[in-house]
């Protein structure tokens, strides 16, 4: 079947069902101040960019996202990225760690170390990160209701290992509420989840002023079928309300926005997703500097990471994945993102081999090194329909803040469902327009191929659980019980008198007590949340 | 007096710890849509629930979604478990992320379909209907 491109109607909405004239002009932005929103790279509000060379004076991060097996399976996989040139690791954990569940939990039976690497104990970190210097790689790790306890993890492993905790870099998610609204990965009520994510970032604020302590996702919003509009200002609205948080705490805006950071997916549609970039810029800027008062430059600026969709990633003709990822990676890159991750064309069947993430690794650096997107700082700002297109991102954006508002704000919307709902609805026209061929899919509603081999596609080790269940069970034996008890008493007691949590969990975490162990102590006092199984 | 056909009836279910729920949301709306009387279960289920629910529910389908790799573990164990309840006539089908030489061997199990990413929801009406 072949399709004439200005006969389908793909080619006249954006992917997220913006309507896109043939045309753009001066006189698309007539309607608002190009001067004042489009600015000057390096300058508020940062429309063209947080830096004034962007990648003229630095490139992005690479930095892959990996993690399967025992630790020391994932170890190797750090090794040989870092080996081949990526310049920053990220950390997969697997389901029953971001459940907050042991490996020997009946729950956690068939999914240990299947997602994302195993981790019961800081032993399990410090196998983890083996052999890499903590204090010169930036590490990120991708784990929201048990990040805390992960990060006293974290940070005992690294002070064991003569780590000073002011030269230590990187990101840990730690962003609640995105899993309220689509990832599903929650055990604590909104309110007291909502607590814990601003008792880290009080904490690092102290104590890892490098560390980024949260890093506010639309990624995983967009992924569960959102458009590019409702992620943009779900995740604003959601950076909005742990600032709120934040100054309620009593502490100060300057202290801690320079490291609240950001999170985006990177989808087919090039310049939506240029036009999305920008105006998060922008309307953060705006956001900390004029409703929150924020003095420091630092302050203003939106720091963001950027995944390649996954959602998008087809199991017909996977191959064309790559070509897939390498528009979505450009995308971010023209709108200016800090660190990229670009997806491997195998997973729609498992995680990534070696092989595809070794593509995937390339993909990026050819963007990088032979494209000349990092010659010129924000080769697209002035643009007629970028900016417009930017500027209609922003209004669309605060429609959305408004229908949280009239929702009675973020708590509420989300203990009602309103994002749920409206993110579900999303994906299902998506999916209707697909299955109507009105938005066409290469192989899947359009040049189908079909009867082709498969790729070879990775396998997780069966031995995989028994081991892991097996070192945990030694690091239980070897333990003293007296001082597990003591310090998950002490962990109980901190929750309830309302105190930070993070001193009792890093003593919970040299006492070798495990994460469902923390978890459970932090549910005594919090409770847990079920979520309605409307659809 | 000639009644109208009844509807047949689909149990969705998310089972283990997977939250990953877009997809069986947007199957669950399809095939209610295209006249199917759906009950989704919602996240977390074991598989003794959803084999509860099936037989409590009286479904003709049995829909599971799995996206984190514990497919292997997890359908079989599921089809034991609707042996050993005598619920072999529910037709089990299977989506999510599932490499194509598992989906022979879960095909093999006895299951009837399993449906990757960027199937069509009126291929899985039309599977469901004939």
């Amino acid at each position: 079947m072949n399709f004439v491109a200005a006969e389908s109607p793909a080619f006249r909405t954006s992917l997220s069902g913006v309507p896109i004239k043939p045309l753009y002009s001066p006189a698309d932005l007539a309607d608002f101040s190009a001067q004042g929103e489009i600015g000057r790279p390096g300058q508020f509000p940062y429309t063209r960019g947080i830096h004034e060379s962007m990648y003229c004076g630095r490139l992005w991060t690479i930095r892959q996202f990996a993690g399967f097996g025992r630790p020391r399976d994932t170890n190797r996989r750090f090794r040989f990225l870092l080996d081949q040139g990526q310049t920053g690791l990220s950390t997969a954990f697997d389901l029953p760690t971001l459940m907050g569940l042991d490996s020997d939990d009946p729950r956690s039976v068939g999914e240990v170390g299947r997602l994302g690497v195993a981790v019961d104990t800081i032993d399990d970190i410090l196998a983890l990160f083996d052999g890499v210097d903590l204090q010169k790689v930036s590490v990120s790790m991708t784990i929201n209701a048990p990040a805390i306890v992960v990060m006293a993890f974290y940070l005992a492993a690294a002070r064991q290992r003569g780590c000073d905790w002011r030269q230590l870099r990187g990101t840990i998610q730690n962003d609640i509420l995105k899993e309220f609204h689509a990832q599903n990965e929650f055990v604590f009520p909104p309110e007291p989840s909502v607590r814990l994510v601003v008792d880290l970032i009080a904490f690092c604020t102290r104590y890892v002023p490098q560390w980024n302590p949260v890093s506010i996702s639309g990624y995983h919003i967009r992924e569960a079928g959102s458009t590019a509009q409702q992620e943009l200002a779900f995740t604003l609205a959601d950076g909005q309300h742990y600032v709120q948080k934040c100054l309620e705490r009593g502490l100060s805006i300057d202290a801690f926005a320079p490291r609240l950071s950001f999170f985006f997916n990177a989808h087919n549609d090039l310049f939506e997703e240029v036009a999305k970039y920008r105006a998060a810029r922008a309307l953060w800027a705006e956001m900390i500097r004029d409703d929150y008062g924020a003095k420091s430059e630092a302050s203003w600026k939106l720091r963001f990471h950027a995944q390649t969709a996954g959602c998008s990633l087809q199991a017909a003709q996977p191959e064309v994945n790559v070509v897939r990822v390498a528009y979505q990676a450009m995308a971010a890159v023209l709108g200016g993102c800090q660190s990229l991750h670009t997806n491997s064309m195998d997973e729609t069947f498992a995680l990534p081999s070696e092989q595809a993430v070794t593509l995937a690794l390339r993909t990026q650096q050819v963007l990088a090194h032979e494209t000349g997107v990092t010659n010129t700082v924000d080769p697209l700002g002035g643009s007629y329909f970028v900016e417009s297109f930017t500027h209609k991102m922003k209004q669309d954006a605060d429609a959305c803040f408004r229908a949280i508002a009239d929702q009675g704000g973020m708590i509420a919307a989300v203990e009602n469902g309103y994002f749920r709902r409206q993110i579900a609805d999303a994906a299902f026209v998506y999916q209707t327009a697909v299955d109507r061929s009105e938005k066409l899919v290469v192989g899947v509603n359009a040049f189908q191929q079909p009867d082709r081999n498969p790729i070879a596609v990775m396998e997780i080790d069966p031995a995989t659980e028994p081991d892991q269940i097996d070192a945990l069970l030694a690091v239980k034996q070897n333990r003293s019980g007296a001082d597990v008890t003591r310090s998950l008493d002490a962990l109980r007691h901190a929750a309830e008198h309302r105190d930070n949590v993070m001193s009792s969990l890093l003593q919970a975490a040299d006492d070798r007590a495990t994460v469902q162990e923390c978890v459970d102590a932090l549910a005594d006092v919090y409770g847990r949340f079920r979520p309605s199984a409307a659809w | 007096m000639n009644r109208p056909p009844l509807a047949q009836r689909i149990l969705l279910a998310k089972v283990g710890l997977d939250g990953h729920d877009r997809g069986i949301k947007v199957v669950a709306r399809g095939l209610r849509d295209a006249g199917f009387h759906v009950i989704y279960s919602g996240l977390w289920q074991s598989i003794d629930a959803v084999v509860q629910a099936a037989a409590d529910e009286d479904v003709d389908w049995l829909g599971v979604s799995i996206l984190n790799g514990a497919h292997m573990s997890l359908v079989p164990a599921l089809l034991e478990a609707l042996r050993q309840r005598e619920l072999s006539h529910i037709g089990v089908i299977v989506g999510g992320i599932i490499p194509p030489a598992d989906q022979a061997k879960l095909i093999e199990l006895g299951v009837r379909g399993c449906f990757g990413p960027g199937t069509p929801l009126p291929s899985i009406v039309e599977f469901c209907n004939s």
